[in-house]
């Protein structure tokens, strides 16, 4: 699986321009899948069928955009203008080294005005995205070439081992789509009297718009998501889960309660390490959305803890990932195995199955 | 030229010694005599036809950071080396001798509005390497351990990006003038802690006591977005930049006028270095014994002391051709 999270995370997509993915995906994917396509939005869709008509469907989800820039102009000495694409970190910009995507791509680095040119008491400010130009060591007619407006624009950082971690940009949420791969592989392995939908979905980080189109369009009678949550670090004690610390599994309103609970009972019954992440409403996820399309879809949300979210150098313990797939191919192969099929979709909230 | 390779060294003051060995290798071939000196100073001299000495120099070091203290959970707290803005560093790879890290700060989702509006202090950052304890991080590193920004050198259009232009530019054109055939008595000099002080300067300047100095090396740049024309101190791909006077040193007017002059007489692109600001290892060597004549000669440098610089490639080159006529010349601006 590192050697497909790399893959994934050193290709480029920011939310609207997730097209490269889509080949890394479908190559992978294709052999094991019966149908696979491509929606409106972009999403990627690979369905497993079981066979039989009325069989129920399960949806495992995560997004493949990534966090990033995109062009809003040049001026007349060719420096780049730019604005953010969803929530990145702007005190992670000034030298940063970026990729313009233009006619071809096109190496930059994230300029700031110097010190010394700064008036006094600016230099105890934080930085704001106008000060900031990109400089690509061309000329302005070169660029002028090259570069567009609307152009999208993604930093550099290659996908290395630091320590027992991994590190990378957008791992959030690469390796919940490597993960979803993971389950379905594995899950085409065994025959399943349940169609399973793998989903890549576009547009997360700009508010979950591909998550949107493609559960309406699936109607899935239960969804899994899966997304990364906050790591621990010296700065940041409490909010979130040390890296290494097993599959954070969200509870709250937006978690179907029946189907968290067949999640965490798998989990103790195989001795995955969980955690309890406690979301008091949105939990800034496609979860958000999938349980409300389509008329209503009994949802989890399964995480893995990453620091640095939303930076070049996200990091985590690749163990929770292998954790996190082996709890939803364990999850999903008993329930459609074990037990009774018509318990799968009737997870509506206050209406327990019955046993 | 080897400005891939030395670029790509770490040499963080007082640690010099991997770009010393590098150049040393590179050089000893060309020297009548190379030695170190007590602060670690190389010095590589050639005989020349004419009995008065000239010194060229450029410093090893580069700006990066000391290891202070490992935290029991494995992270690592640390201080600058040489002058370095905070704000460049956030999210910035960097390695400390072989180990790689990250520089880190908690996610953007976890910053406080009032945190997000100002600058980022050093002493709120760490490095990351991986390591889940304080036992774990002891293994890979250790107190005191220099930090270098992990940044690959590369050539982009007519420039090249690289961290430590400043001032591997100027120890590259020096490799390529110790390979020329020398007139005078020549001293090629690649000295160490300038970012911290001019400290190697101020000794092997008063060991050496030549009778014209010139210094190469990487200066500011601002030609950049957000700067008004009359701030751009230099610009990149304008030529060779000759300083009048920064806040170490007034350079005698006739020598920055005949580097200048004598550019011009030579097709070479020149420009004044039009601030006062900054300084370099002139500033110890024209004060070192009873003075030294000393000017120096640089090569713009978009985006200094930060992990990604950029330069011309026809600047290096501007530089290298003038300061060439310096070492078969120089004796013009006594007249």
């Amino acid at each position: 699986m590192r050697d497909f999270i790399k893959k994934l995370s050193d290709a480029r997509g920011v939310s609207g321009f997730e097209y490269r993915m889509s080949d890394i995906i479908k190559e992978r994917l294709t052999p094991v899948a019966d149908e696979i396509h491509t929606d409106i939005l972009g999403n990627i869709i690979a369905v497993k069928r079981s066979g039989s008509e009325n069989a129920k469907s399960i949806m495992i989800e995560a997004h493949m955009d990534e966090v990033g820039l995109m062009v809003l102009d040049t001026d007349e000495n060719g420096f780049i203008l730019f604005t953010n694409i969803g929530g990145i970190d702007l005190r992670t910009l000034p030298s940063a080294e970026v990729t313009v995507h233009g006619k071809k791509d096109v190496w930059g680095v994230v300029g700031a005005k110097p010190p010394h040119l700064q008036s006094a008491g600016e230099d105890k400010k934080g930085i704001k995205i106008t000060d900031l130009s990109i400089d690509t060591g061309l000329t302005a007619e070169e660029v002028k070439k090259l570069v567009s407006v609307g152009d999208s624009i993604t930093i550099n950082s290659e996908f290395s081992e630091l320590g027992s971690l991994i590190c990378g940009k957008s791992l959030d949420d690469r390796v919940g789509a490597a993960a979803v791969c993971d389950v379905f592989e594995r899950l085409g392995r065994i025959n399943l009297d349940l169609d399973v939908y793998a989903v890549f979905a576009v547009q997360e980080e700009v508010g979950s718009r591909g998550a949107k189109v493609s559960a309406n369009a699936l109607k899935p009678d239960m969804a899994i998501v899966i997304d990364v949550t906050h790591g621990l670090t010296p700065d940041n004690p409490d909010n979130g889960f040390k890296t290494g610390s097993g599959v954070a599994v969200a509870k709250g309103p937006n978690i179907n309660p029946e189907l968290f609970d067949k999640v965490t009972e798998t989990a103790k019954r195989y001795n995955i390490k969980t955690e309890l992440e406690i979301e008091g409403g949105d939990t800034g996820t496609d979860a958000w959305v999938t349980q409300t399309a389509a008329g209503g879809i009994p949802t989890v949300l399964l995480s893995v803890p990453l620091k640095y979210m939303h930076t070049s150098v996200e990091t985590m313990d690749i163990k929770d990932l292998y954790a996190l797939s082996n709890l939803i191919t364990l999850f999903i192969q008993d329930y459609a195995g074990l037990y009774r099929l018509d318990r799968l979709g009737d997870f509506r909230v206050g209406q327990r199955p019955l046993r | 030229m080897y400005l891939k390779e030395l670029c790509e060294t770490d040499g963080v003051s007082g640690n010099e010694g991997a770009v010393r060995a590098f150049i040393e290798d590179k050089i000893r071939p060309y020297a009548d005599e190379i030695y170190t000196d007590n602060m670690g100073n190389l010095i590589a001299f050639k005989k020349g036809r004419i009995p008065k000495t000239i010194m060229l120099s450029a410093h090893m070091d580069e700006v990066g950071f000391i290891v202070s203290r490992i935290t029991d959970d494995g992270y690592l707290k640390f201080k600058t080396v040489g002058g370095i803005d905070p704000r460049v560093v956030v999210s910035k790879r960097v390695r400390i001798g072989s180990v790689p890290g990250i520089i880190a700060l908690k996610a953007v989702h976890l910053q406080k509005p009032e945190e997000k509006e100002t600058a980022v202090q050093i002493s709120s950052l760490f490095i990351d390497i991986g390591a889940s304890s304080k036992e774990e991080a002891e293994k890979k590193v250790s107190i005191g351990d220099y930090v270098s920004f992990a940044t690959s050198y590369a050539e982009v259009g007519d420039k090249v990006k690289a961290k430590a232009l400043d001032d591997r530019v100027g120890c590259g054109i020096l490799i390529d003038l110790i390979m020329r055939e020398n007139i005078y008595d020549t001293y090629y000099v690649f000295g160490v802690q300038e970012e911290v002080g001019l400290r190697g300067a101020a000794v092997y300047a008063h060991n050496l006591k030549p009778d014209a100095a010139l210094v190469l090396e990487g200066t500011t740049c601002s030609d950049v977005y957000g700067a008004k024309e009359h701030e751009y101190v230099t610009v990149c791909g304008g030529g060779a930049a000759v300083s009048f006077a920064d806040r170490t040193t007034i350079v005698k007017r006739s020598f920055h006028r005949w580097l200048y002059d004598t550019a011009l007489k030579n097709n070479i692109r020149v420009q004044y270095k039009r601030t006062t600001m900054g300084g370099n290892d002139a500033g110890a060597i024209h004060r070192a014994k009873d003075g030294i004549l000393t000017a120096s000669l640089s090569v713009p440098c978009r985006y200094i002391h930060s992990p990604v610089s950029v330069a011309a490639v026809s600047d290096i080159k501007a530089v290298y051709e003038l300061a060439a006529l310096f070492t078969e010349r120089w004796e013009e601006m006594l007249r």
